[in-house]
């Protein structure tokens, strides 16, 4: 699979299809978090994502790093609270490892997804269990690079491996009771509600694997 | 929903326009780059040096914090979406923007949010300018958590920033001015109960359901659940409930004097507010805590909120003097 390229042009898809998510799943991100948060969880992505759409036509001749750190420093600015630090920094890094290109092996993909998940893990102070997006993150990117270089699986079909664990992660969320974040206060009373930030992660990485060639 | 507004999502650069416009004596409104429209500047501050004090937060709690820049009070707010902290260039932004030389402290309840953004904005104002940001949070609310440095910060907001601001006004090192706010801070214990949800301008409805009818004690500003659920009780059984955890906290005992502020969450009456603060008057005369002086009204609210929250301060000579120093702002001035 040596061969396999994520080139630029999947690359603004994917922000084009986050932007179309946002608005969406507006509610239903915010009435996750009005569960267990503030309730602002789906506002805060349709604002962010509102001004990388706007602004996305101008990056496009720009390489893959330029156009992240243009979406995540938008996510930083116009967002605020939690989810911007949090994504805006996801995307900041995620284009890192592809700076100056206009294309990425999926080896590089993989240190993209490593290098933003990271900085999420970095900035929350957060880890698995904490009934945080990092409950679905880390499970997901550990997945995708176990099965791409032990299994020798195909790109698309890791990428699924990694959304499932995610998406199982997202689920691990509902027991358990909440160690960072707003929800971290309530004890008992978060447990029996996913957490928002899982599932907007979830969904986000559901948008990287449907528009994998 | 029953608000007054255009585009829901325009609604914290309109309130911010018309805000500057209708204090244009005491504010002015930072536009330029990073800033990105976002911090409320007090006219009053550009000529005094000193440490300067900056406050902030997400939008929706007015008068806190917009409401407390001026005079003796606060040198700038950072302001955030509804509900949601400020960025971080918005937070560098302020600093650049009041520093004399002298450093600035950071004030703001104790959210994850506004931690990690106002931290980015400290950290741009060392590395970029070498000026040297001090952070304090308010962790007044008792219910929200068994540790003091988890709690969040609710309207003992108010007192913290007032005590500090006046503490820069005088003249105190940035050293002083974080002690001064560590210290209040330390004094000051607040519970509220919820009546209602808060209504959000971009769902068009209540931010969580709750029964006409029913009441919950503890329930946080931007209506983080509290302790339990209810049928509305009268109003000394309410403040029963509230002021029992908040003596035994500190613990607040016979001898002290304190500053006592009852708020209402928005939606509450100023009449309902009084009855409120009777009772709370007259449990505290029942413990032996003196009454030094009182505030009813709102001063952090959350929005169309019905609710109440009581604060007490435990007083002292510094604190007295702290919280007595005059000061002139749109939503709070003593002589």
């Amino acid at each position: 699979m040596s061969d396999y390229i994520l080139n630029k042009d999947y690359f603004i898809g994917v922000l084009e299809d986050l932007a179309v998510l946002a608005e969406e799943k507006k509610v239903y991100f915010s009435e996750l978090d009005s569960a267990i948060g503030d309730g602002d969880h789906g506002m805060n992505l349709s604002i962010g994502f509102r001004e990388v759409s706007k602004n996305l036509e101008g990056w496009k001749s720009e390489d893959i790093n330029t156009i992240f750190k243009n979406a995540g420093t938008a996510l930083l600015d116009k967002v605020g609270g939690a989810s911007g630090p949090l994504y805006g920094g996801f995307f900041m890094k995620f284009g890192v490892p592809a700076k100056g290109k206009e294309e990425v092996s999926f080896d590089e993909f993989i240190e993209m997804m490593e290098a933003g998940v990271a900085i999420i893990e970095k900035r929350g102070k957060a880890s698995v269990g904490d009934k945080t997006m990092v409950d679905t993150l880390r499970p997901a990117v550990d997945a995708l690079r176990a099965v791409y270089s032990e299994d020798d699986m195909a790109p698309k079909e890791a990428m699924k491996k990694a959304l499932e664990a995610g998406s199982a992660g997202s689920d691990s969320t509902i027991p358990i009771i909440a160690k960072k974040g707003r929800a971290m206060r309530l004890g008992e009373r978060a447990i029996g509600h996913r957490d928002p930030g899982s599932a907007s992660s979830v969904a986000i990485l559901e948008i990287f694997y449907n528009r994998m060639p | 929903m029953k608000r007054l507004i255009n585009d829901p999502y325009d609604v914290v650069e309109e309130m911010l326009e018309g805000y500057v416009l209708a204090h244009k004596d005491h504010v002015e409104l930072l536009t330029e780059g990073e800033a990105q429209g976002r911090v409320v500047l007090s006219k009053a501050s550009k000529n005094k040096d000193k440490v300067g004090v900056i406050i902030g937060g997400g939008s929706g709690h007015e008068p806190l914090f917009l409401g407390y820049v001026g005079a003796g009070f606060a040198d700038a707010a950072v302001i955030g979406n509804i509900n949601t902290s400020p960025s971080p260039d918005p937070c560098y932004a302020a600093v650049k923007a009041i520093d004399k030389g002298k450093g600035c402290i950071y004030l703001y309840g104790n959210y994850a949010g506004d931690v990690m953004n106002f931290d980015m904005g400290a950290e741009k104002a060392d590395e970029e300018d070498g000026i040297r940001v001090e952070t304090v949070l308010v962790t007044d609310d008792v219910i929200s958590s068994e540790n003091i440095e988890d709690r969040r910060g609710i309207a003992g907001m108010f007192f913290v920033h007032k005590a500090t601001s006046a503490k820069a006004d005088m003249g105190a090192d940035l050293d002083e001015v974080v002690a001064a706010a560590k210290k209040i801070n330390d004094a000051t214990r607040t519970m509220g109960v919820a009546m209602s949800s808060a209504t959000l301008p971009s769902k068009g409805g209540p931010i969580f359901e709750m029964e006409d009818g029913d009441m919950e004690i503890g329930m946080g500003i931007h209506g983080e659940p509290g302790v339990r659920r209810g049928k509305i009780e009268p109003a000394d059984r309410v403040v029963d409930q509230i002021m029992e955890p908040i003596l035994a906290d500190l613990p607040y005992v016979k001898g002290d004097e304190v500053y006592v502020l009852v708020n209402s969450l928005g939606a509450t009456p100023i009449l309902d507010l009084h009855i409120c603060f009777r009772r709370v008057a007259q449990i505290l005369e029942e413990k032996g805590i003196t009454v030094y002086k009182s505030l009813v009204g709102s001063f952090a609210s959350s929005m169309d909120m019905a609710g109440m929250s009581v604060t007490l301060v435990k007083l002292d000579a510094e604190l007295k003097e702290l919280l007595d120093y005059p000061c002139d702002t749109p939503y709070f001035t003593q002589i």
